[in-house]
């Protein structure tokens, strides 16, 4: 008939043994967004009522119910991993005099890329026709997070397990640059407390990733407009990007803060100084001193060969400007954090069928 | 108007060889599509009284020959033009795009299809074009801008080159004639573009019609021609390097860059719809688009039509709260 609470940090834990349901044991100034309950008896209507309660207090999302019957596989599977990394969520129904299941750590579990992986691209895919960059617009996750009944966080945290499981793919199949749209200038009027937790986990993912992606020899350049941002996620991304910098399998360029009329603007400011200062002529401005001073110039490939825009939009909406001038758009229905392996292999099938001219003839 | 050749004939033995298809009648599955829409439609009127059917058939028969042809196919116009103003008044009374944009691509594989010879691709291209500029303004969009010739095109064959440089030389001549859709409409034709990459008389006659149009105000054609959306920003980033290089350099904003941009006479286009079924903006309008819908029907420039229009338009105003809202917002 007891009660254990477990919750935890990234740096702390603590427990509280009980036999009657109390979170007092819980120390609230310090926790942060991760509470597990393990009830082994059918006190948890109470207990999640008095959860809820402390979970705003905690600035925590709330467990919810969710609809078994509306889950396909995928979600399923990307809902346990979902909880697998903080907390599990009970619905009254399914939990009777059940003993819920343990926590297990934040730490990810990218397997290592072997070079036997390499050659196994799935069938119907050529290996001299794959794209060299590829560019991805992330879109749908707050939907997503709609439809299965969670929070918008969550949906952003299913977005990040896709996420990991493309740049894997994109590192076997020998794509050279994944540049990834996570955060937009026009991002920044969502409400508050999304745009904290957005960035957080942003911090966070680089944190804890830092390790699995130097093992596997994977270079992250960032891009974007980094004046708002917080300065504890500033100094991470100096830190990943000084630690990355060799790397040479993978270039995975995340744009955050990030407009495509903004990096041109950016790039007709440093020209402008240029001139100001002697160094080049106004004549000499044309489209390869443009594309220097761009910020995309942290790869030796620039120019996507193919972008991805999940959720079924058919928009660009301001992602990669200039660099898009003959680059082949796909546009998946799926929501991001269902792409998953299956809607990339179409995309590039999609992509290997297409007769890429750049205003010639195909004689 | 109508004769009766046999006058002994009633109206049922028409009705009959008709529809069973003996005799000399033509049968109805031989009539064209429009012919047979004629007919269905006049049905309900006939059907009490099949002697008048048996008029109208006569009339269809003799008018399917040479006399009557002109008649029948202006009589067909009008009630197309009546039915294209029926559908567009019920388009209209949802929110409608005030930009339209269009890369017109698949005039040579076209000519393929056809088996025709290769300049007539682009000619057929231009009847396309002129038939949905005409469905543009009468549904009452302002913009329309159209990708004519890319800078990336000189480097096709030489003669293609030419040939395309005289068709459009012919055209853009044939746009200061009296019966032009540009005296129709009211059209202020702007060529968009680095016109000095074209030959003279093209570029004169170009100039000539900018000139002749500035005037009209109703509605807007942009004609992209030796245009690439980056060369664009080059000129436009040059442009204010020279306008702010004796002021402070960080002041320069996107506002300077965007009214040094030969396409801000127009708006962002609302949607772009590129034939052919190829997903690519191929260096169009790379600034103007980063909120519009794109649209890639599978049909060939010279084979789009109505449907795809009203298409394109319906899924715009779907999204068109929504994007309203987000503008709003920003």
């Amino acid at each position: 008939m007891s009660t254990i609470i477990i919750a935890f940090n990234n740096t702390d834990i603590a427990f509280n043994i009980s036999p009657e349901p109390s979170m007092e044991a819980v120390p609230s100034s310090q926790l942060y967004y991760t509470v597990c309950l393990l009830s082994l008896h059918n006190h948890h209507n109470f207990l999640i009522n008095q959860f809820h309660k402390r979970m705003i207090s905690l600035r925590v999302p709330a467990p919810s119910s969710f609809n078994l019957q509306r889950l396909n596989s995928q979600a399923l599977e990307r809902r346990w991993r979902l909880g697998r990394d903080c907390f599990l969520s009970f619905s009254p129904s399914c939990v009777e005099n059940r003993i819920g299941l343990g926590v297990r750590s934040t730490k990810s579990e990218m397997a290592p890329f072997t070079a036997a992986e390499e050659e196994t691209l799935p069938e119907g895919l050529q290996p001299e026709l794959m794209p060299k960059h590829v560019a991805v617009i992330m879109d749908g996750n707050g939907r997503w997070a709609k439809i299965q009944g969670l929070q918008p966080w969550d949906g952003h945290r299913a977005g990040v397990e896709a996420l990991r499981e493309i740049v894997e793919l994109c590192g076997k199949w020998g794509i050279q640059v994944l540049t990834v749209f996570a955060f937009s200038t026009d991002n920044w009027i969502r409400p508050k407390i999304e745009i904290d937790f957005l960035l957080s986990l942003f911090e966070r993912t680089l944190k804890s990733e830092l390790e699995t992606l130097a093992k596997n020899n994977v270079r992250i350049s960032i891009i974007g407009d980094s004046s708002k941002l917080p300065k504890s996620l500033l100094e991470v991304i100096n830190e990943v990007e000084e630690v990355t910098k060799n790397n040479t399998r993978l270039q995975l360029i995340v744009a955050v803060g990030y407009s495509g009329k903004y990096d041109v603007l950016q790039a007709c400011r440093g020209i402008a100084q240029r001139v100001k200062d002697g160094e080049i002529d106004v004549e000499e401005i044309d489209e390869g001193l443009i594309e220097q001073e761009l910020e995309t110039n942290v790869t030796e490939f620039p120019y996507p060969d193919l972008l991805i825009r999940t959720s079924g939009e058919l928009r660009v909406s301001n992602f990669l400007l200039w660099q898009l001038a003959y680059t082949e758009l796909f546009f998946a229905q799926e929501l991001w954090p269902d792409f998953g392996r299956n809607g990339f292999v179409e995309a590039l099938m999609s992509f290997q069928q297409r007769q890429r001219r750049f205003g010639g003839r195909k004689s | 108007m109508c004769r009766r050749e046999n006058n002994d004939l009633s109206g049922n033995d028409v009705v009959q060889s008709f529809i069973t298809g003996s005799g000399s009648f033509p049968t109805f599955a031989s009539l064209n599509s429009q012919l047979r829409i004629l007919v269905l439609s006049l049905l309900p009127s006939t059907i009490s009284d099949p002697k008048n059917l048996g008029t109208v058939l006569h009339f269809i028969y003799l008018s399917s020959g040479e006399g009557m042809g002109g008649g029948i196919r202006q009589l067909l116009e009008q009630v197309h033009r009546l039915s294209r103003r029926s559908l567009f008044r019920v388009l209209s009374m949802g929110p409608l795009p005030t930009h339209l944009a269009f890369i017109m691509d698949g005039n040579r594989r076209y000519a393929k299809k056809r088996g025709l010879e290769d300049g007539s691709g682009h000619k057929a291209g231009f009847s396309a074009l002129m038939s949905m500029l005409q469905y543009c303004y009468e549904l009452g969009i302002k913009y329309v801008t159209v990708y004519a010739f890319s800078i990336d095109n000189f480097r096709r064959k030489p003669e293609e080159v030419q040939s395309l440089m005289d068709l459009m030389l012919e055209k853009i001549k044939s746009l200061l004639d009296k019966e032009s859709i540009v005296h129709e409409y009211g059209i202020r034709v702007y060529f968009i573009g680095n016109l000095g990459l074209l030959n003279d008389q093209v570029r004169a006659a170009a100039e000539e019609v900018m000139k002749a149009t500035a005037k009209n105000s109703r509605v807007v054609l942009l004609v992209c021609v030796a245009y690439n959306s980056t060369d664009e920003i080059v000129q436009a980033v040059k442009r204010s390097c020279v306008e702010k290089a004796d002021r402070d350099v960080e002041r320069i904003q996107l506002v300077d860059i965007e009214e040094n941009m030969q396409m801000s006479v127009a708006p962002e286009p609302d949607i772009l719809i590129r034939s052919s079924g190829e997903t690519r903006l191929s260096n169009f309008l790379l600034w103007q688009t980063g909120n519009s819908q794109l649209f890639s029907p599978d049909a060939l420039w010279p084979e789009i039509g109505l449907r795809h229009l009203v298409w394109a338009i319906l899924n715009f105003q779907r999204s068109h709260s929504y994007l309203e809202k987000k503008k709003k917002q920003l």
